[in-house]
């Protein structure tokens, strides 16, 4: 057999890494990045202050991609292998949100909407909007898994009543909670400069990262996304497990609807977490994973997620009116996905072979 | 017929990364003749044919049309191909399943805007009559059976107006009678004027309707034969690049017949399945090989699925090592001990995107347990040693199985099942489409690991393997087990007889 062509090892090493999916956002990334180090350098800069309370927090541009994007990146991690294993997504994230977010509310304020004093701990009214979260994940997934449904007819039940359910949780009322505690968690823990939501999608992220390393989720989500038959001739059961994906996208959801009733205090239920179904199913396209399912890379989904919140903060930094900024995104996420499609990046790997051809390689028989 | 070529390739190479393909290939079709593509996996028979057609771009070497030397033609693509008339036939049908059959030979070639629906099947009727197959127009696709919707690729083709016609494998799954029409129509194709490239494991097949022989053999150009000219066996040997005597050699392994005293490894009375077969008794001794044979839908595939729980099983008892045991899924059937490999190896065996690493260890990751993953060493480490030991071609073990050829999915697949341990092991035509070489590796492996006291299920389509193999044959008819044959019973005539029913079984 012939051998490979002999190439160092860092070299390897980078023409390995460029052809990983992770380029992509990466790619997407430095743009920005590139593009704020010629315009405008001080969305860099960050600033150690102290908010009203007197605590100290750090503040920038950069601060706030990494704190708005937390629920993204949170809800990225569950789209991935939801996406993987039933090879479509969930589009009931945002409503899924208002739910486990009305709920938290409610279970903290009881019977007064307006309570003085938290009626619950926040750890039981966290747990029991986890509950919801994942019994509408497992709603979903059942849908998906046992009635064989599409994925995205499926969520379309709960993406339509979802917030009405929300709205019902609470007799439609707005509950308001005003213990500072509480606010922690969409915003600063004393003494702790950096903001909350970030340091729960760390947390979120070891966890994803303990439980693909060690369980098998990562390969029989692939396994069952690619050949859902081959898969059950392995002894798998694909239904179980595209519910398993369902139910941790569930998670992710109760986990988001913590920090984002958290950062007001209250919540509005037809604006909370709008449209963010789209920006997490983006993020996954984004991470270069295929919609249609199988193999996956979680950490190119999360990095997608936070380059849509930096392009989302970019375009604020630029003084862009909030009403056009979707228009906006729309312009630079039709570029970053067609560079991504398989068609294009097959032609770019091959006009850079032909451009490193200029030196005739070495063997030939 | 003219001794007129209408294709010729000069100095075909190919490489891919760490592969060299093909290298320097020279190939000429005629007009008015059937050439046989023949080689071992990996020869590059496939990667010549798709460089033809242009879903790969050769490095070097030119394609000459029509006797045309003044230049060489550019294909860049399977439109290209077509547009210089090579049409493909491919193993796996790439047609729309639920289009209609006149729909189907028109798809994408419509002069208007406007199709008259009328018009278009009448066309479709004449067409298909004149090539003698009997279809509907107005049928769908998915309704016919896979030897007629092969004959509908081929008339689509032939309505191009095609020069060169090639088919890839396309016996693989056909049953004689099918074979047959096949064989008519590109009979009738040659007298066209059409040049056939035809690609094929099977000998016979070749023997009976290819006027040429070119052979390849890791890659290159081994030669060009007249069929007459060429003996089997010297055909054979130069698919291999060695003298053959392994063949007549294998059949002095079988080991004697299993000691009939000791309890079976395993034993199904009454088993059925939902899939239409008639409840049947079954057993295997430690150290057996055993086989079902029968024509192709006569059930030898749905009862291996039944007891290994495949399809869903509604009656019988199950003996495992005389203890009873419930196998409702494969699941069950794995912590028994028992291993499957799927006759379709596409559909059912492999995991396509997924390395080869990841499809080795796949059955026994999921036997240890969800919570409990194999590190990433450990997972090579597997995979490294069922690639050695099957002698699997891959460029690493992290390259996606689906890059493989036929012949060494089958291996890894295989291998998967070898990595499980199993005390029983169902192989449902693990040679299928797959060369000479690898099936007489797999037949020696089978033989090999029975030795060593694992019990064997082996289906094959071709009887002789099985005679070569098997100690038992269990002969099974319209979707019901009509008989069993042992010791002098083992001859192809006898086969033959109890397959057809005649005087009694």
């Amino acid at each position: 057999m012939t051998a490979k062509p002999n190439r160092s090892g860092a070299g390897a090493f980078f023409a390995g890494l460029l052809r990983h999916q992770i380029m992509i956002p990466l790619a997407a990334m430095l743009l920005l990045t590139i593009f704020h180090l010629i315009v405008d350098r001080s969305f860099f800069s960050i600033s150690l202050m102290h908010n009203v309370n007197g605590d100290p927090v750090l503040t920038g541009s950069i601060i706030s991609v990494i704190d708005s994007g937390s629920e993204l990146a949170i809800l990225a991690i569950g789209m991935t292998l939801v996406t993987a294993a039933s090879g479509g997504q969930d589009i009931s994230v945002g409503a899924g949100i208002a739910i486990s977010g009305s709920v938290i509310l409610r279970v903290l304020c009881g019977t007064n909407p307006s309570p003085e004093h938290m009626q619950a701990p926040i750890i039981v009214a966290f747990l029991i909007g986890c509950l919801a979260a994942a019994a509408c994940g497992a709603f979903n997934g059942a849908l998906v898994a046992f009635f064989r449904l599409q994925p995205m007819v499926a969520t379309l039940i709960l993406f339509t009543a979802g917030r009405s359910i929300a709205a019902w949780v609470n007799n439609n009322r707005l509950p308001v909670v005003n213990d500072i505690e509480f606010k922690y968690f969409g915003g600063y823990i004393p003494g702790i400069p950096i903001p909350t939501p970030f340091l729960i999608a760390i947390v979120c992220f070891i966890v994803t990262w303990a439980m693909l390393k060690f369980t098998n989720i990562g390969l029989y989500a692939q396994a069952v996304g690619i050949n859902e038959k081959t898969s059950r001739l392995n002894g798998l059961n694909p239904a179980v497990i595209k519910l398993t994906a369902y139910v941790i996208l569930g998670l992710c959801v109760g986990v988001c609807g913590l920090i984002k009733t958290s950062r007001v205090g209250s919540i509005n239920y037809s604006v909370i977490a709008k449209d963010i179904e789209m920006d997490a199913i983006l993020a996954v396209a984004l991470g270069g994973n295929a919609l249609s399912g199988g193999k996956f890379s979680m950490s190119a989904s999360v990095l997608g997620a936070y380059v849509i919140q930096y392009l989302t903060t970019t375009l604020y930094s630029l003084n862009v009116r909030p009403a056009a900024i979707s228009a906006y995104k729309a312009v630079v996420v039709i570029l970053l996905v067609v560079c991504s499609a398989p068609a294009v990046r097959e032609k770019f790997s091959r006009l850079m072979k032909k451009a490193r051809a200029g030196k005739p390689s070495g063997s030939a028989a | 017929m003219g001794e007129k070529t209408v294709l010729e390739l000069r100095g075909i190479s190919k490489a891919f990364p760490g592969v060299k393909a093909l290298q320097n290939v020279d190939f000429t079709l005629h007009t008015g003749e059937i050439h046989a593509l023949m080689g071992e996996n990996g020869a590059g028979k496939s990667t010549l044919i798709k460089v033809l057609t242009g879903v790969y771009e050769r490095d070097e070497g030119q394609i000459y049309l029509h006797g045309d030397h003044s230049k060489s033609v550019q294909i860049h693509s399977p439109q290209d191909a077509q547009q210089a008339g090579i049409s493909t036939v491919y193993q796996e049908i790439s047609l729309c399943p639920n289009l209609s059959v006149a729909e189907n030979i028109y798809l994408g070639r419509s002069e208007g805007r406007l199709i008259s629906w009328r018009s278009m099947n009448k066309k479709a009727a004449k067409l298909l009559e004149s090539l003698g197959i009997a279809v509907s127009p107005s049928q769908q696709l998915a309704g016919c059976s896979i030897a007629v919707q092969q004959m509908v690729a081929i008339a689509r083709a032939v309505d191009m107006e095609c020069s060169v016609l090639i088919l890839d494998e396309p016996t693989s799954s056909l049953d004689e009678h099918e074979v047959a029409k096949l064989f008519r129509l590109m009979r009738d194709l040659r007298e066209r004027g059409v040049g056939i490239i035809f690609v094929t494991h099977f000998l016979d097949q070749v023997y009976e309707v290819c006027d040429r022989i070119t052979v390849l053999r890791d890659g290159r150009l081994v030669g060009s034969y007249d069929a007459e000219a060429l003996p089997r066996v010297e055909l054979v040997s130069k698919m291999l690049g060695k003298e053959l005597d392994d063949m007549a050699d294998i059949k002095s392994e079988i080991p004697a017949s299993a000691d009939d005293k000791t309890v079976p490894v395993y034993e199904a009375e009454n088993l059925c399945s939902a899939e239409g077969i008639a409840p049947f008794r079954f057993y295997i001794r430690r150290g057996e090989v055993n086989g079902f044979t029968g024509l192709l839908g006569s059930g030898r595939s749905e009862s291996v699925r039944a007891i290994f729980g495949a399809d869903k099983v509604t009656s019988g008892t199950v003996r495992v090592n005389g203890k009873p045991v419930r196998i409702h899924r494969p699941i069950d059937a794995m912590r028994a001990g028992i291993g499957y490999l799927p006759e379709d190896r596409k559909r059912d065996g492999i995991i396509g995107d997924l390395s080869v690493r990841d499809n080795i260890i796949l059955a026994l990751q999921v036997k240890r347990g969800f919570f409990r993953p194999f590190s990433r060493a450990q997972k090579i480490r597997f995979a490294e040693k069922y690639i050695k030991l099957l002698d699997v071609k891959t460029a690493s073990v992290n390259t996606p199985i689906k890059s493989l050829s036929g012949g060494n999915q089958q291996k890894v697949i295989l291998g998967r099942w070898l990595l499980t341990e199993p005390q029983y092991l169902i192989l449902d035509e693990p040679t299928r489409g797959i060369d000479i070489g690898t099936k007489i590796d797999i037949q020696k492996l089978v033989l090999k690991l029975a030795s060593e006291g694992m019990s064997v299920t082996f289906i094959s389509s071709e009887t002789d393997e099985m005679l070569r193999t098997c100690s038992r044959l269990l002969v099974m008819r319209d979707r019901r087990l009509v008989g069993e044959l042992t010791g002098d019973q083992l001859t192809q005539q006898s086969i033959m007889k109890t397959i057809a029913g005649g005087d009694g079984a």
